[in-house]
């Protein structure tokens, strides 16, 4: 008997749904299953992990918090790895962003207001996709890779963060610690009564909405779908793969950014060192989790803000080092990346003669 | 300058080279054969815990080496398995494969932490390497010599190996490859095992030579350095050993800069320096359109045969 | 390995985070105390001291106390979660132990007003919030002291990670003291801009090394300097911790962080009921700051000048940052006599004159 690959001729939708929640529960069933082998309560584990965030309303504004950045930033990416662009310097641009809106609140001073906001916010955006437009000029002009030169960005970003934390942007009321000055109350985003959930987190869920209709609906979604596809296709369609890396190497940036800089003045309101914390990073695996696809990242935005919170209190609960959690984030990218083939393949089993024999 | 402090700053390149070369070289093989494996920092890290672990344990560096390439080569069979056998996203898989790395060298280096092992410098007797300019050429650990010869090797291999040409047609053209015959995925899997064995041997020269010591995430993003090698070396062996010192010399200038006062910029601008350099002159090398003519035309792209 | 069918999991998954819901509600015995650290327990450096003194809790008030920690917590938002997470807990006092908790930790605490926390480095304080850190700088100035007597150069090296005072303080003190000993010595500075960094903090090492330092110093986490000084035969000085293990020769003695006793005596008032928001910052006459045991290869005099400074500050009568004080550019910034204040020191950003850097 042998197995057999066919490709089907639209990806099965079925099995584009089932796959990551399968991805999730055998993660959840091998956590269970490797942790007892290794000495910890696995059940235990794996329910803090998985489950407690959700169960416990408490939990829930954490859980929001945490997903809002990674979504954000992941509904960029993703437009652009479905035009087989692969920016992976979003840490970077989300910095950047931070930081450009951080400028805008220093210029105003005292001044504040919804006016003032939006446009730090605008700042952040332009920022972050200015920073990933540098890429975007390497690959079309020079024909330079744009994983290494973003990703090498990301370091200079975070130099850049350093020198203006440290130097010209300085809290002068800050004991010569490198931060910027907290940001007045009138500069920082509105938050829900009674909790800590800002409004960016409103963005974050309806932006995925946004980037569907625009994916699913417009005539520059398909042009990325086709140019990701099918790059001679897209020749002969007339439409420019360079127009294409420039629009969502831009727009993915500018995503980051907008992360940064909503983190930035709805959650942490001043700038140091610590800022930047991987969220680019993270939003890369959350991207793929959602496959590539603006709902999935939403959802998968959730999942992943699920493990990062029941990850840190399971530290607590049943003593797991906080490694593991990213062995858990791993583990999920990997079932998710090897259950891909069913859902442009169908499997068939043939028996052949050489198994009979 | 006086002789001795160049060599001596020579020896400081060599230290902040060797393990990029390593895995860069082994990272411009997986490539030639038409794959992209953005593990490389997970595959160090693996390769740092287990030729540090093996060390601890048969107080013998040199099955420690052997270690460090088991254990990055065992942890690329993870990425070839996917991408090889399922067709999984390279880019995806790769990076799975980098946050698995730090995640299992962390845990397996819970129990080493704050031990030491005796650090695997030269094997040398001791009168060949005092005077300094013979230090320059006796003084370093066997890991350097077995990099820097491993760059002639591997051109050799590529060039003039039957081998060698079958690993290239494959990542040229593997359609062809698999018509004429040849096993695309076995070719792949072999490349994609020796980019995770030198990667790892990479990560040891952390653990067991510049600091004889386990410490989480302790290769602080050197794998990122020898992906970009590859690109910046046009895939050629040559000039990745030329791209790696490049980068060295970089980074050990702006540790001099910083200890000599050089204060007329700020510190961070320093730092920034060797990435910022590694992007201008992967434009210029990029712009000349010879890095493009080199790059293996399957590079990144599923292998998928019709029949 | 068992059995699961889909019933029993669902059965199971409620009972559990029935019984996570219902533990902090649960009569409890024993107080909890909390502790948020920044790198792993094992990182042998800050964590692993702090984490040291999290288990001398345990030791002395076993019977009473019961401590939980959070290890590799971010220096950002997602702090928050966590020290709301342990105040939910029920812990009573909670120890964050990094600078970069400082607003996160007086946010949480705005929420839990009958919790105490209690931030390390930090300088926000609130009617639950209490701040402690440790004269480091009065370690660095015995450090000075011996490698000012010991150096044969004159040139000594000091590996920093950031430009905050804590390690300028360090520079500063580590310098002066040096120049006592041998008033032309200068102190090279390296700041890698990061706090761990293994290959780097080792690559500085040569550098410093080779640009003439004889002893180098470390203001990084990591033991990888010591091992570079081990295999150059030359010397230098564990941080934070007794790091004699990692270079048995190059190790002259280490400045140890020890939060054992101020944690205690913490816990202590808060379980009789006399905790206050305080600021605290001791060193070595309350036993925060101590010198591990001077190695074989530390001369007799170095010794004896180096235990004059650590009696001097056990006795209140040494202060190392006592006039005349010149800064880089020569200029006299401490008048003969004068002392700079504690309020100062916590804000110093000027290098004192014999120091050379790059910022």
């Amino acid at each position: 008997m042998r197995i057999k690959l066919e490709k089907r001729r639209e990806p099965s939708m079925a099995m584009l749904v089932i796959t990551p929640v399968a991805s999730v529960l055998l993660t959840m069933l091998i956590g269970i299953v490797v942790f007892d082998l290794i000495g910890i309560k696995g059940f235990k584990a794996v329910v803090d992990i998985f489950l407690s965030p959700l169960l416990a309303s408490y939990k829930w504004q954490d859980v929001a918090l945490k997903a809002a950045p990674l979504i954000i930033i992941a509904l960029g990416l993703s437009m652009g790895n479905r035009a087989q662009v692969w920016n992976i310097g979003a840490e970077g641009q989300y910095v950047i962003g931070a930081l450009c809106s951080a400028g805008v609140g220093i210029a105003f001073g005292a001044a504040g207001g919804f006016f003032v906001i939006l446009l730090m916010v605008l700042a952040g955006m332009i920022g972050g996709g200015a920073w990933a437009a540098i890429p975007a000029v390497l690959r079309t002009r020079y024909n330079v890779n744009e994983i290494l030169s973003s990703l090498m960005l990301t370091y200079v970003a975070l130099q850049v963060l350093g020198y203006l934390v440290g130097g010209p942007w300085k809290d002068p009321n800050g004991r010569n610690f490198p931060a910027t000055a907290p940001l007045i109350d009138a500069q920082t985003l509105p938050v829900w009564p009674g909790s800590t959930v800002h409004l960016g987190v409103l963005v974050a869920l309806v932006l995925p909405f946004v980037f569907w209709v625009i994916m699913a609906r417009s005539e520059f979604g398909y042009q990325v779908r086709v140019v990701g596809s099918s790059p001679t296709a897209a020749r002969h369609g007339g439409f420019d793969s360079r127009r294409t890396i420039w629009a969502t190497l831009i727009i993915g940036g500018a995503m980051a950014g907008l992360a940064g800089s909503l983190e930035f003045t709805g959650v942490l309101h001043k700038i140091d060192l610590g800022f930047p914390s991987g969220y680019g990073f993270t939003a890369i695996i959350v991207a793929f989790l959602g496959r590539l696809n603006p709902i999935g990242c939403l959802i998968a935005g959730i999942v992943l803000a699920v493990t990062y919170v029941g990850g840190q209190m399971a530290q607590t609960s049943v003593h797991i080092p906080n490694s593991t959690a990213g062995i858990f984030q791993a583990m999920m990218l990997f079932f998710i990346l090897a259950s891909d083939i069913l859902v442009r393949y169908r499997v068939r089993i043939i028996p052949s003669a050489k198994a009979v024999a | 300058m006086s002789l001795d402090f160049i060599i001596a700053a020579i020896i400081t390149v060599v230290g902040l080279t060797t393990p990029i070369l390593l895995a860069g070289l082994g990272e411009l093989v997986v490539e030639k054969s038409g794959v992209l494996n953005l593990g490389v920092e997970g595959m160090m890290l693996v390769g740092a815990i287990s030729g540090f672990g093996v060390t601890v344990f048969t107080f013998n560096p040199w099955l420690g080496v052997l270690g460090a390439a088991a254990g990055g080569a065992a942890a690329s069979m993870l990425f070839a398995v996917l991408v090889l056998q399922l067709n999984s996203n390279q880019v995806a898989t790769g990076l799975a494969l980098t946050i698995f790395g730090t995640g299992l060298s962390s845990l397996l280096g819970l129990s080493f932490t704050g031990r030491i092992i005796v650090p695997f410098l030269s094997v040398f007797p001791d009168w060949l390497a005092k005077d300094p300019v013979w230090r320059l050429f006796f003084g370093h650990s066997p890991i350097v010599y077995f990099a820097i010869l491993m760059i002639p090797l591997t051109s050799w291999f590529l060039k003039s190996t039957r081998a060698g040409l079958i690993l290239r047609a494959v990542g040229e053209n593997d359609l062809s490859a698999h018509s004429i015959g040849y096993s695309v995925v076995g070719v792949r899997y072999a490349a994609i095992a020796f980019g995770g064995a030198m990667a790892g041997i990479g990560g040891c020269y952390f653990s067991m030579v510049i600091t004889p010591m386990w410490a989480e995430k302790m290769t602080a993003g050197r794998g990122w350095i020898a992906l970009a090698l590859v690109v910046f070396a046009g895939w050629r062996t040559g000039r990745l050993l030329a791209g790696a010192y490049f980068f060295g010399i970089l980074m050990a200038l702006e540790l001099y800069a910083k200890a000599s006062g050089f204060s007329f910029l700020p510190s961070q601008f320093w730092a920034a320096m060797p990435y910022a350099m590694t992007v201008v002159a992967l434009s210029f090398i990029s712009s000349r359109g010879t890095a493009g003519a080199n790059a293996p035309a399957c590079l990144g792209k599923p292998f998928l045969p019709s029949s | 390995m068992t059995k699961i069918s889909r019933r029993t999991l669902f059965k199971g998954a409620g009972a559990a985070s029935l019984a996570a819901l219902a533990s902090p509600a649960l009569a409890e015995d024993k107080v909890k105390v909390g502790f948020i650290f920044l790198g792993p327990i094992g990182d042998y450096g800050w964590t692993w001291a702090h984490n040291k003194g999290r288990m001398q809790i345990d030791t002395e008030l076993g019977d009473k106390v019961e401590t939980i920690y959070v290890e590799n917590v971010a220096e950002d938002a997602s702090a928050i979660p966590v020290i709301r997470d342990l105040a939910q807990q029920g812990c009573k006092l909670i120890f964050t132990t990094s600078y970069g908790y400082m607003d996160q930790t007086v946010q949480v605490a705005g929420e839990f007003p009958d919790v105490k926390f209690e931030h390390c480095t930090g300088f926000k304080r609130a009617d639950n919030v209490a701040t402690y850190n440790s004269k480091f700088h009065e370690g660095r100035a015995v450090l000075g002291t011996i490698a000012g007597k010991l150096s044969k150069s004159g040139v000594l090296g000091y590996l920093g990670s950031y430009k905050v005072p804590e390690v300028v303080l360090g520079v500063n003190s580590f310098a002066l003291a040096a120049q006592k000993q041998n008033p032309a010595a200068t102190v090279k500075l390296v700041m890698i801009d990061s706090w761990f960094d293994p290959p780097k903090e080792a690559a500085a090492t040569e550098t410093l090394i080779n640009l003439g330092c004889d002893i180098v110093t470390t203001h990084t986490d990591s033991p990888g300097p010591l091992q570079i000084l081990e295999q150059k035969g030359l010397h230098g000085f564990g941080q934070g911790a007794d790091m004699s293990t990692f270079a048995p020769n190059a190790h002259l003695t280490a400045i140890e962080d020890i939060w054992g006793p101020y944690y205690v005596e913490r816990t202590k008032a808060l379980l009789d009921g006399s905790w206050k928001s305080i600021d605290t910052w001791d060193g070595f006459k309350e036993g925060t700051v101590v010198i591990s045991a001077y190695s074989k290869d530390v001369t007799p005099e170095a010794a004896a000048e180096a235990d004059k400074v650590q009696a001097g500050y056990k006795a209140g009568t040494y202060n190392i940052f006592t006039g005349p004080i010149y800064d880089q550019t020569g200029a006299l910034k401490v008048k003969e006599g004068d002392v700079i204040a504690d309020a100062d020191l916590a804000v110093m950003d000027w290098f004192v004159k014999g120091v050379e850097s790059a910022s």
